[in-house]
């Protein structure tokens, strides 16, 4: 099957976009950094109680910072008139929210799961979690951004849709939570973390088949409806 | 395959919000009935006949709310679903209608069995709320419902909320068989089952029996709520239709 033009085109705009306002992107990095410098001085920094913990504040700050940055993802779109542009164009939606979804995953969920080891490290992650968590970083953040692509395209229309975003999104979010942070348990009790990462990775393979049409739909529907 | 004429017939004249109105309003008062009488039996016999538990004592009693209200949170989650197909695909009216009708009632039936399952789990868990997977999952099921009846109260359009509850529904319908694996999942591999639910002893039918009356009599007054708001919900949103002018002129003028 041959990829259609729309894909690209879309794929260039907003990679080119996103490489001039840097800022944009980093913002939510930022803050996932930040939300994680809080746990240490909010609980306590002591190891011993910050290990146990690690993996899920840093799967928290990932569904936090992915939240932050989705409510931007098709408003600008919206508002200049570019969404309408291309609901009529011929080649199906579906590729260009695919497009912008990639490009957002390249900015966000693939420089925060690089950044996880790091960010581990400073948590007092054990050692033997720290690449499983990785991995399940990588496979799970795409999930949030395609879900969270749902919840973005829904309220799309709405003028300050942010609370109503978190509460249509973060439900679909615990899935993903709770099978990231069991990678974690189980690689620190010596137990194999491979059929847990497959469970991710089918999430996100199941994601990515369907969430794009559902973002699509509910983005054509913003444009008929006006 | 071929579907029989009588149903064509049906999902067609099921496409007419009017045709709706007016056939459901004879069945209002059955249905009524049926639950009252269901649910009165039930409770009757739950609480006052049924034997006590051999390890809980009376407090097993709320049973007999419990059970029924978290069946129809789940049911009530199953029909929104269908309905988001039906508007989404043949871009039902009717469905939309339901659709919006029916997410208050599941929050509360899901409400309702979540407050009903903290009052049981006191006496018998020793705690209010314990983070067993049944529980979380339907906290979870709360705020789909609670998503989906304020992506509504949101969106200004009638149509385009519709829709957009439509695909939100669809995408929990998938969402909850995954929710409810992945925190039963959760539950087994990490907590140790310190508070359980007495092992389900096979009930006496003296016990199910009543349980079985409740159930149905809750589903009798779902439905019937259901029919009831939805109709509300018609009225509203063909108030501009001279049957419902009718109608509505026709009450007003009954002493």
């Amino acid at each position: 099957m041959k990829i259609p033009g729309l894909f690209w085109g879309q794929f260039r705009r907003d990679g080119a976009l996103a490489l001039r306002q840097p800022g944009e992107l980093a913002n939510p990095l930022a803050f996932f950094v930040l939300v994680i410098t809080l746990f240490p001085l909010g609980v306590s920094p002591e190891s011993a109680v910050l290990a146990p913990l690690a993996a899920g504040v840093l799967w928290i700050a990932a569904l936090l910072s992915t939240l932050l940055g989705l409510e931007g993802l098709f408003r600008r779109d919206r508002d200049e008139g570019t969404l309408e542009q291309l609901v009529l164009h011929g080649d199906p939606l579906v590729f260009a929210v695919l497009a912008r979804l990639l490009v957002h995953w390249l900015g966000t969920g693939l420089p925060l799961t690089l950044l996880a080891p790091v960010l581990g490290a400073m948590l007092a992650l054990p050692e033997e979690a720290r690449w499983p968590v990785t991995a399940g970083l990588a496979l799970g953040t795409p999930i949030l951004v395609l879900l969270g692509g749902v919840g973005a395209a829904l309220t799309v229309s709405l003028r300050s849709g942010g609370v109503l975003l978190a509460l249509l999104v973060l439900p679909l979010f615990i899935p993903v939570l709770i099978l990231g942070v069991s990678v974690a348990e189980l690689a620190v009790a010596g137990l194999p973390t491979a059929p847990v990462l497959a469970w991710l990775g089918a999430g996100a393979a199941l994601a990515l088949v369907t969430a794009p049409f559902a973002i699509a739909g509910a983005l054509s529907i913003a444009v008929e409806t006006g | 395959m071929k579907v029989p004429a009588p149903l064509v017939r049906l999902w067609h004249r099921l496409g007419s919000p009017r045709w709706f109105f007016e056939t459901t309003a004879p069945w209002l008062p059955w249905l009524l009935g049926l639950g009252v009488v269901l649910l009165g039996a039930g409770a009757f016999w739950g609480l006052a006949l049924a034997p006590a538990d051999y390890l809980q004592g009376n407090s097993f009693r709320i049973i007999y709310v419990h059970v029924p209200a978290a069946i129809l949170a789940q049911s009530c989650y199953m029909l929104m679903g269908t309905c988001g197909v039906v508007l989404l695909v043949w871009r039902m009216k009717l469905a939309d209608m339901v659709l919006e009708a029916a997410a208050p009632i599941g929050a509360s039936f899901t409400a309702l069995a979540l407050i009903t399952g903290a009052v049981w789990g006191k006496p018998t868990w020793g705690t209010w709320w314990a983070w067993d997977a049944r529980v979380t999952s339907m906290l979870i099921l709360l705020f789909l419902y609670l998503g989906i009846i304020g992506l509504r109260q949101a969106l200004a359009r009638p149509e385009a909320a519709g829709r957009a509850c439509a695909i939100l529904a669809i995408v929990g319908l998938v969402n909850i068989p995954i929710i409810k694996y992945s925190v039963d999942w959760w539950l087994t591999l990490h907590q140790p089952s310190t508070f359980k639910l007495t092992e389900k002893p096979a009930m006496p039918p003296s016990m199910w029996i009543p349980l079985l009356l409740s159930v149905l009599g809750f589903y009798a007054l779902f439905v019937w709520s259901v029919l009831q708001s939805t109709r509300v919900v018609v009225l509203e949103r063909e108030r501009r239709t001279a049957w419902v002018q009718n109608f509505v002129t026709e009450q007003g003028s009954k002493p």
